[in-house]
């Protein structure tokens, strides 16, 4: 590996930090009562919103169809996830430095495994939450069930829900580019040396 | 030229007495159901100028004082939309300001519990010379006292009253940076120096004994509260208005009097019978030099200071119980009078700091004095004679001209900044315009009926915002669908950005405003308070977690410490107590978004609601007179189920066994709603 396929192995890494600086998806709510808006903010260690209160607001409305309350407590991937960040971090540094294209693909694949699980963990949590409903709920509609959107919008009773990925994921698409481009390169500069 | 005044000034009663027979005649024959013939004078394009939009915002907050209801009304200009109404002196059982325990103390006095007043005077905060908006200081006028509301929260956060006055009319008048709130006893009374407060004294001894004085109150640069520095005490006159002096004029505020006869009866006759009365010119900054260099004396006093703590939102009264007093005959150079037409009422200095413009209300003209014909009259000492050790002036003097035939009975003046003053004629029922250049007047409007003040955005200060106007009238009339005998009064805008006055809008107003002041909305509207921090909630009484409930007897006294949130109660099924016991809910409300009050009540309590905002705690007090079950419920509309919000309490015959229990829900509660801090 030339000294700038290292270096961009080197931003690849680092561009996952991305991932401590911003949130890595949002759930905007929009309903009539809020013309402002309500966000849920979902970081790679922690949930906030547009407001310091936006956890217990949603809470609130959602008591109303009986959701079960959302606690970042509850979340243990919350505790989890910023190792495994940091780790492929490390990793990614180590391999910049030692500078081997097939170790750069090994990252790359595992960091898009991740990636792949932590997507699916999270489609998971927000069907557990959009259905498991307690039966007592105030506001019953038959057949009607919460799961808010993974991707693009949805119209849960009143309020209009859209769901994106924020700056944060786009370290993880960084990384997974940046990296498959460094792997992809370097590899041709290797087995060009090797044929000559 | 003075005998000529004389004789206007001894015709003006009776032309007065002419004219209003006369506008009487006139308004009895336009009483039709139709409203007003004199609409016809209103453009076609008024609609547009007044019209915000559904979902758009005002372009200026005003605050009108509601006078006889002790309360501020912030109006949105130009739309005339009311906003809000800020209890002050009043109880008001709308939200339990003045009820609940954590507002009582913002009405204690020397006399008790005081739940009324007569609130005329709004004044903003200064900086520069500008309205900052960050407070209003309002007076009450029956049992002096003078206020502070937070411009953040539109709540009173602070009420001083004040000693040795009676009828704190002439009052609040901050300085331009708000060194000093000045404020002026309307009615002189006899003051006791040795013991303190006001004397029992014969009222045939009103002459030699009354006196009156002016406050100096001061923000205390610790924590921003309101402190009486010290007072003048001045001849008893009744001081009626004041206001401050600007660019030139800064160190010095003026007041007007009326009863320099020292009457103590029949004052409308007794008060009226010198040709002039005076314009008080108090130098401000030497009185504060004097009182810093030990120049006053001190007397014991009894007044009260109530202040609202921002994080446990409860009042709380500290008693003062001495005032340092200034005389003026000991302190040269602090105090001169300027005599002024008979009996006037607004004293209003124009934006340069130059013009001090008297409004005599039994006058025929309005006199302009100048300030710095007054600085000159000081240094050649152009005096004719004292009153109590007080030099006055030679009218001349200081007069730099008059308005000849503004109207009758003026009363109020301001400016628009752009040379022109306007003035409100209470007899002939008008608006006058006239110029400072060469003091003619430029144009009048008819406004309906019989204004007092008139108000232009900062048109009290050195840089007025010159396009819209508000007159505030004491007679409604036919102006709007007939409400029996008791009317709102009415209000007009009024467009003063051109050569002619336009009228745009005339609305009803509560009670009586006297005054008003108004500020570009942008200086306001971005640090309104959404919500108070469940975090930062310091009432010892307060609950931020549904767990953390409870209910306590201590001998006949039971505490509830309960909490609100959408839709529920935390307990809302009380048990144990007795007939007689003190109740005290204090009820934390968990909310923490916008615009989403509860409120509590409870069934036979002799009190108010209390309406708790997001993030608050208050407390209402509860004495069960009968056993038998007592609902409870959210008064204010909080979501769909909010009907549903409600409880009962359980009250048990005196010396029942039923023990205290509490609870919410059944076997599976309700998930505990916890405040959230991330």
């Amino acid at each position: 590996m030339k000294a700038y396929h290292k270096l961009l192995m080197l931003v690849a890494s680092l561009s996952l930090g991305l991932l401590f600086l911003f949130p890595m998806w949002k759930i905007y709510l929009e309903a009539p009562q809020y013309p402002e808006g309500l966000e849920l903010h979902i970081w790679v260690n922690k949930l906030a919103g547009s407001s310091e209160s936006v956890l217990q607001n949603f809470n609130i409305l959602n008591h109303y169809i009986g959701m079960e309350p959302i606690h970042a407590e509850s979340f243990a991937e919350l505790k989890i996830m910023p190792y495994i960040v940091i780790a492929f971090m490390v990793a990614g540094v180590i391999i910049a430095f030692i500078g081997k294209p097939r170790l750069v693909l090994y990252w790359v694949i595992a960091l898009m495994i991740a990636g792949a699980v932590g997507i699916t963990d999270f489609y998971l949590w927000l069907h557990k939450f959009g259905t498991n409903l307690n039966p007592e709920a105030p506001i019953k509609v038959p057949g009607m069930t919460y799961i808010p959107p993974l991707l693009g919008s949805k119209q849960l009773l009143n309020f209009h829900a859209l769901s994106l990925p924020a700056w944060g994921s786009l370290g993880i698409l960084l990384a997974v580019v940046i990296a498959g481009l460094v792997y992809f390169f370097s590899r041709k500069v290797e087995l060009y040396t090797v044929k000559r | 030229m003075d005998t000529l005044i004389n004789q206007l000034k001894r015709v003006a009663p009776t032309a007065t007495l002419v004219m209003a027979l006369a506008a009487g005649t006139v308004l009895q024959s336009c009483n039709s159901t139709g409203g007003n013939a004199k609409d016809g004078a209103v453009d076609a394009d008024a609609a547009k100028a007044v019209y915000v939009a559904p979902g758009q915002h005002d372009e200026l907050y005003s605050f009108l004082s509601g006078g006889f209801n002790g309360q501020v009304s912030v109006y949105g200009i130009p739309s005339g939309r009311l906003l809000k109404v800020i209890p002050v002196f009043t109880q008001f059982a709308e939200n339990g300001y003045g009820y609940n325990e954590e507002t009582k103390p913002m009405l204690m006095t020397s006399h008790g519990f005081v739940p009324w007043d007569d609130l005329h005077h709004p004044k903003l905060s200064r900086t520069d010379g500008m309205a900052d908006g960050k407070f209003l200081y309002v007076n009450g006028n029956n049992t002096p006292r003078v206020a502070k509301v937070d411009l953040t929260t539109f709540e009173t956060v602070e009420i001083m009253e004040i000693p040795n006055s009676a009828g704190n009319h002439c009052s609040p008048y901050p300085t331009n940076n708000n060194e000093y709130i000045l404020a002026g006893t309307r009615f002189s009374v006899p003051l006791d120096l040795e013991k303190g407060g006001i004397a029992d004294e014969s009222l045939v001894d009103y002459k030699d004994k009354f006196r009156g004085s002016i406050s100096f109150i001061k923000t205390n640069e610790d924590d921003g509260h309101m402190e009486l520095d010290f007072q003048i005490l001045v001849p008893g006159f009744d001081y009626d208005l004041a206001n401050g002096g600007k660019g030139p004029s800064n160190d010095w505020v003026f007041f007007t009097t009326y009863n320099t006869e020292k009457a103590g009866t029949l004052k409308e006759l007794g008060a009226s019978q010198n040709d002039r009365d005076y314009l008080a010119a108090v130098n401000w900054k030497l009185a504060a030099k004097y009182a810093a260099e030990g120049k006053t004396h001190e007397m014991p006093a009894n007044y009260y200071h109530n202040t609202l703590d921002h994080g446990s939102h409860q009042a709380k009264s500290t008693v003062k119980k001495s005032v340092r007093y200034l005389l003026p005959e000991e302190c040269p150079g602090m105090m001169y009078l300027i005599p002024a037409p008979k009996s006037p009422h607004g004293i209003d200095v124009d934006p340069t700091g130059e013009y001090m413009v008297v409004n005599g209300k039994l006058a025929s003209s309005l006199p302009v004095f100048s300030f710095s014909k007054m600085q000159k009259a000081i240094e050649n000492k152009e005096f004719d004679g004292e009153v109590n050790g007080i030099p006055v002036f030679k009218y001349e003097s200081v007069l730099h001209a008059e308005v000849k035939e503004p109207g009758l009975g003026p009363l109020h003046t301001e400016f628009d900044g752009k040379g022109f003053a306007y003035s409100t004629m209470f007899v002939s029922s008008e608006v006058v315009k006239w110029s400072l250049e060469d003091f003619q007047v430029k144009d009048r409007m008819d406004v309906y009926y019989s204004p007092g003040h008139l108000m232009i955005p900062g048109g009290d200060t050195k840089d007025p915002y010159g396009k819209y106007m508000v007159v505030m009238n004491k007679i409604t009339k036919d102006r709007y669908l007939p409400t029996g005998p008791e009317l709102l009064h009415s209000a007009q805008l009024i467009d003063i950005s051109g050569d002619k006055m336009k009228m745009l809008l005339d609305f009803p107003t509560l009670a009586e405003p006297h005054y008003a002041q108004a500020i570009r909305a942008d200086l306001v509207a971005p640090n309104s308070v959404k919500f108070y921090k469940l975090d930062q909630n310091t009432h010892p009484e307060a609950v931020k977690n549904e767990k953390d409930v409870s209910v306590t007897r201590a001998g006949r006294k039971v505490k509830v410490n309960m909490t609100s949130i959408r839709s529920h109660f935390t307990p809302d099924n009380i048990e144990g107590i007795q007939v007689g016991d003190t109740v005290i809910f204090h009820v934390t409300n968990l909310e923490q978004d916008w615009d989403v009050p509860h409120g509590f009540a409870i069934m036979g309590a002799n009190n108010a609601e209390t309406l708790i905002m997001p993030g608050a705690t208050q407390s209402l007090r509860w004495v069960p007179k009968q056993a038998g079950i007592y609902p409870f419920y959210c008064t204010d509309f909080c979501s769909a189920l909010h009907q549903e919000m409600q409880g009962y309490v359980r009250v048990s015959p005196r010396g029942s066994n039923v023990p205290i229990k509490f609870s919410t829900g059944e076997k599976k509660p309700v998930p505990p709603a916890t405040a959230s801090v991330d």
